[in-house]
């Protein structure tokens, strides 16, 4: 069997081929920096572990999100047996008190985008 | 002859495995909603939050329950009817009550405003055509609305026959005159109405609108408890609800 023109075929090939992997290719050696995130001074944990919270945070406050509008279920009562108000403005960030620099850096690092902000307000 | 004899018994037939076959959907269908009903059904709760409104009482220019209302759940304020978001407001009788309106209207109810915001009917229309549960009927009987899961379709404004339910057409921050960081906005593209204060209730506080009343017009309460100041006043005075044909049970009673 010949293929006709398989000079120009392999060449089309291979650049369609280092075109479609380029975000991985050129990521190769570069910026692998974790975004630095600024932890509160006051509060030395959180509701839950800090494995845990990196996670599952996203889960847990759609769990209090459900219990709190469909339930009337204000209060989380964590693992380590501590209750606290399910709030994402008046408990998350009562602690992480900016979200510039706490849920941002992470978000934008991420490349996630989370509608939290176009409801939420945070307290000034 | 023939031809046309058989074609009939085969569309009988046809029909009757059709139609079968979609009694059967429905029987599954019901059966699930129905547990959906019942469950949440307020009937058998303890509690089943209502109003009722003594209209006796109500002054006709004033509105502090509405800015009440509209100041602690950041509801904006536009000038273009149509942009306008309403979770309580004032309106015509014949509004309210277009089956008992006639020819010649009492005095005391011809041009006064009445006062309207959402019923949190017992057997709330909106609550069954919302596609997605982003309205619903909670425990304590009131009709919530989960914002962050409407898709903004609308039904449930075409369905309220109170006409409860505004939309956000708008992005709503601009236009919020005194914004209330505790409590949130809402997206662009979503349905609003009252709730009811839930959350004020969950700290033990009345409705907001309750509250500042300095008339005394809105009494809030506990329908299921016989002994409540609210079941009191409807024992004792003749209410109506607005609609009463359409069986959707409103938890709002009207004293005209
Ligand atoms: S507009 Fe929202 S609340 Fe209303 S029916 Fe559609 S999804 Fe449900
Ligand atoms: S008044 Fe309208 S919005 Fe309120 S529960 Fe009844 S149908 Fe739903």
């Amino acid at each position: 069997m010949k293929i006709y023109d398989s000079g120009k075929i392999g060449l089309g090939l291979i650049f369609f081929i280092a075109l479609v992997t380029f975000p991985f290719w050129v990521s190769i050696g570069g910026n692998k920096q974790m975004p630095e995130l600024k932890m509160p001074d006051s509060a030395h944990e959180c509701v839950e572990s800090k494995e845990f919270m990196r996670t599952n945070h996203m889960r847990l406050l759609n769990q209090w999100r459900d219990s709190v509008v469909r339930e009337n279920n204000y209060i989380y009562v964590s693992s380590t047996g501590k209750s606290y108000v399910k709030s994402l403005t008046k408990t998350c960030l009562n602690c992480h008190s900016s979200k510039e620099e706490f849920c941002e850096r992470c978000h934008t690092y991420a490349s996630v985008r989370p509608y939290c902000w176009s409801c939420h307000l945070e307290s000034e | 002859m023939n031809n046309r004899r058989n074609f009939l018994k085969k569309l009988s037939a046809i029909s009757v495995l059709g139609a079968s076959s979609f009694s059967l959907l429905n029987k599954f269908s019901d059966n699930t909603s129905l547990a959906a009903v019942t469950s949440s059904s307020s009937e058998k709760n303890k509690v089943r939050w209502g109003m009722v409104v003594d209209m006796r009482k109500c002054k006709d220019d004033c509105e502090l329950c509405i800015d009440a209302c509209h100041q602690v759940h950041n509801v904006p304020d536009f000038e273009n009817p149509k942009d306008q978001i309403k979770w309580i407001k004032k309106a015509p009788y014949p509004n309210l009550f277009p089956s008992k309106n006639h020819q010649y209207p009492s005095e005391n109810v011809k041009s006064k405003p009445f006062l309207t915001f959402c019923n949190h009917c017992e057997h709330p229309p909106c609550v069954r055509v919302c596609p997605t549960k982003a309205t619903f009927k909670k425990p304590d009987g009131i009709v919530e609305m989960d914002f962050h899961r409407c898709i903004g379709c609308r039904f449930c404004m075409a369905a309220c026959p109170y006409g409860e339910r505004s939309f956000n057409w708008r992005d709503s921050r601009s236009a919020i005159p005194n914004i209330d960081r505790s409590y949130p906005t809402r997206q662009r593209g979503v349905v609003e109405k009252c709730n009811f204060c839930s959350e004020r209730l969950a700290k033990n506080q009345k409705p907001a609108c309750v509250e500042v009343c300095p008339e005394k017009v809105l009494t809030f309460g506990n329908l299921n408890d016989p002994n409540s100041e609210i079941r009191e006043i409807l024992k004792s005075n003749q209410a109506s609800v607005r609609k009463p044909e359409l069986g959707a049970k409103p938890s709002v009673f009207y004293i005209l």
